[in-house]
């Protein structure tokens, strides 16, 4: 058993939240107490049916305000898998949200409503998708019982989506005809699509392959806190404590250390205590060196033969998510894993339409939900890899230092 | 590569022990709220794991509403001390007095709402910038939408309009002077994922999550262990039962499910078969409006 962690991309109109609603009422992971909450609720209480969509309804605060937390999780769980939803609200901060839902998710299911297609929505949302590298995609169209479960409109739908697909280079592809209201081809294979050859959505869900999306070649680990005991009886213990982000360890192997180039090699790893030969992505370890090097929070140690990038002028694209609008010359903290620097973002040289991918000319300013190609230059180097090629290496965040908010996901190029 | 796969408890705890050294490097005063809870008991594990053979980077705190169960109490006196870790302990009782505070009436007199004064004072008193605390998502949808570092003003209010995006794995600590964090190392754990890395690891609970006897008031539905901080009334149907505590909170408002699961194994199977959820189940002082919580953690509490 493993866990999957996947973000539903759609608004409340393509049954987003009825479709969220389903997974867990149908996977028993709603409870009876918070069944009875919504049916308090349900507006449609007059025919018996009940508003799964209520399972993933807002705060007060929420509501009172007019505003959208940006994510909330919900968790169900089968004997196959554990699963993560990142539940993103839609409307107008849509970008910003996704980004961040989609940040740590190894899928996207993206809904497309039966009645209307592929529109500017689903394109944005795929943009997004291939913009955070998200591995796998699965294609929900929704409210087939709307359309009669008509092949044919099914068809048309997955032959525009292909073209989407490729345009964007979008890997991994799923598509599936459901109807969440009545949960057709949710848990089970409905009869209602009997030309449709794939199976349930919680089945594909199930059974995409995540522990291959892990890179186990280029090894990063990013030092996060230097344990040193100092006591009698461990007077020369000093564990680097960290998590490996990518690729493997093991005792004897050479390393450096980024960005200072400093070299020794692999002494000791320890699990939980336990000395180990080797330590793999995602363990968090502690890592010993034979030589008593200067390393602190914020250093990568790699292996010798498998260097990353170490630069300070970084090519990005970058999701602005700062209420006050970016403006080139300021400066912020970039903060990549455990390593944060002083930057200062130089030039906007276009701006990423997020609804046709096309480059816009460079605006004076990026606001809220922008996406847009900036040059960032650092105050001290900054090892990473390019977010295509290391998601968990190349991607950061700009940080207001006169208001400590973070205000920019940065994806290195 | 199959044997470089991690199952969901290995992944889960890889996570966590991630967020206990992101604490460790970017504060210089973290506190853990410890209750003597199963959760804050697992986060203790977690941050041996995290940090041994050094001594933890902060100490435990533990705010005492003074109607806490006594087992919960021991049990937490025996992990500081077994673990060699310091405790700290700071009393409602104290701050309700030197405060002049206005204790909650009723049958169930609560003071779940004090224990946040306690809490700031507390907070104040050490200049914590970072608590870290075993709060989950799944537990309520207040929760659903907390960040894993939350941040709180110098009032310690948790304002929905202030939560920083969080991405990847990077976390941003970042405060300024009279505001403090509050850190959910285990946010994406589940009550069931919670009991599983109990029996896999081993990990030692009071008593009272065990089946036993103990004296009950039946009180709409639900099991309350009578004690001197309830009020009886002569129609109350009071008597003793098999039970167990499915969480530890203060004994005003923690209910008690019947049960004879006696380990770990029967409890899991029972937690896989309930329809009910843990809040639901179990605490009384989530069931006073829709959103009790999201009322709570505004003022402060976790």
């Amino acid at each position: 058993m493993d866990i999957l962690r996947f973000i539903t991309a759609g608004s409340v109109d393509d049954g987003k939240s009825t479709l969220i609603g389903r997974l867990l009422y149908d996977s028993k992971s709603i409870m009876i107490d918070q069944l009875e909450a919504i049916e308090k609720q349900s507006k449609n209480k007059e025919d018996g049916e009940i508003d799964l969509a209520l399972l993933t309804d807002g705060l007060r605060a929420e509501r009172e305000q007019g505003i959208t937390i940006d994510v909330a999780y919900k968790y169900f769980s089968t004997p196959k898998r554990k699963f993560i939803i990142a539940d993103a609200p839609g409307h107008t901060q849509y970008t910003r949200n996704m980004v961040t839902g989609a940040s740590n998710s190894d899928l996207a299911i993206i809904l497309v409503d039966a009645r209307n297609g592929v529109v500017e929505q689903t394109r944005r949302h795929s943009i997004i998708a291939s913009l955070l590298n998200l591995p796998h995609v699965v294609v929900a169209i929704n409210k087939m019982d709307l359309v009669n479960n008509s092949q044919d409109v099914y068809n048309n739908i997955v032959i525009d989506y292909a073209e989407v697909a490729t345009s964007l280079g979008l890997m991994d592809i799923k598509y599936i005809p459901i109807s969440a209201i009545n949960g057709d081809n949710i848990v089970e294979k409905s009869p209602a699509f009997p030309w449709y050859e794939g199976e349930s959505l919680l089945h594909i869900l199930e059974n995409v392959e995540v522990a291959n999306d892990i890179n186990y070649t280029d090894a990063r680990f990013p030092v996060q806190y230097v344990i040193r005991p100092q006591t009698e009886a461990l007077h020369d213990y000093r564990g680097y404590a960290g998590k490996v982000i990518s690729g493997i360890y093991k005792k004897g192997d050479k390393i450096t250390v980024q960005p200072s180039g400093l070299e020794s090699t692999i002494s000791a790893i320890e699990i939980g205590g336990k000395e180990v030969e080797e330590a793999f992505a995602p363990q968090s370890v502690v890592l010993h060196l034979n030589d008593d090097i200067d390393i602190s929070r914020g250093d990568v140690i790699v292996l010798k033969d498998n260097q990353p990038s170490v630069e300070n002028e970084l090519d990005v694209l970058l999701c602005w998510m700062g209420n006050k609008p970016l403006i080139p010359g300021n400066k912020y903290l970039l903060q990549i894993n455990s390593r944060v620097t002083r930057a200062v973002v130089k030039e906007i040289e276009y701006k990423l339409d997020v609804n046709s991918l096309l480059k816009e000319p460079a605006p004076e300013q990026a606001g809220l939900n922008d996406i847009v190609k900036v040059k960032i230059k650092t105050a001290s180097p900054v090892p990473f890899d390019s977010y295509k090629k290391l998601r968990v290496n190349g991607g950061a965040i700009l940080i207001d230092e006169t208001s400590n908010v973070t205000v920019g996901a940065c994806m290195i190029q | 590569m199959s044997q470089h796969r991690l199952d969901y408890l290995d992944l889960l705890e890889s996570e966590s022990i991630h967020i206990f050294r992101e604490v460790a490097g970017q504060f210089e005063r973290p506190a853990l709220l410890f209750s003597g809870g199963k959760d804050s008991i697992v986060l203790v594990h977690l941050a041996l794991k995290a940090f041994r053979p050094g001594k933890f980077p902060f100490p435990l705190v533990h705010i005492d509403t003074g109607h806490n169960f006594q087992e919960a109490l021991d049990f937490r006196d025996h992990l500081a001390n077994s673990i060699g870790e310091k405790l700290i302990v700071r009393s409602v009782a104290d701050t309700i007095k030197e405060k002049n505070l206005t204790e909650q009436k009723g049958k169930f007199a609560s003071r779940n709402a004090l224990q946040t004064y306690t809490l700031l004072d507390t907070i104040e008193e050490f200049k914590f910038d970072a608590c870290i605390g075993g709060a989950r998502r799944d537990e309520e949808k207040a929760r659903a939408k907390e960040r894993i570092f939350s941040v709180r003003d110098e009032f310690g209010q948790w304002d929905p309009k202030l939560q920083r995006p969080e991405l990847w794995n990077t976390y941003n600590g970042r405060i300024h002077k009279g505001e403090n964090v509050r850190v959910f190392p285990i946010s994406n754990w589940t009550e069931l994922d919670i009991w599983n890395y109990i029996k896999r690891n081993e990990i030692e609970l009071p008593s009272i999550y065990f089946a036993h006897d103990r004296e009950v008031l039946e009180w709409q539905g639900q099991l309350v262990a009578t004690s001197e901080f309830i009020q009886l009334d002569e129609t109350d149907k009071v008597s003793v039962k098999k039970v167990r505590y499915r969480t530890v909170g203060d004994m005003t408002c923690t209910a008690a499910v019947e049960s004879t699961a006696s380990n770990i194994d029967d409890i899991i199977t029972e937690i896989i078969a309930t329809k009910t959820s843990e809040r639901g189940e179990t605490r009384i002082d989530d069931r006073v409006s829709e959103a009790a919580m999201e009322d709570r953690k505004k003022n402060g509490y976790f």
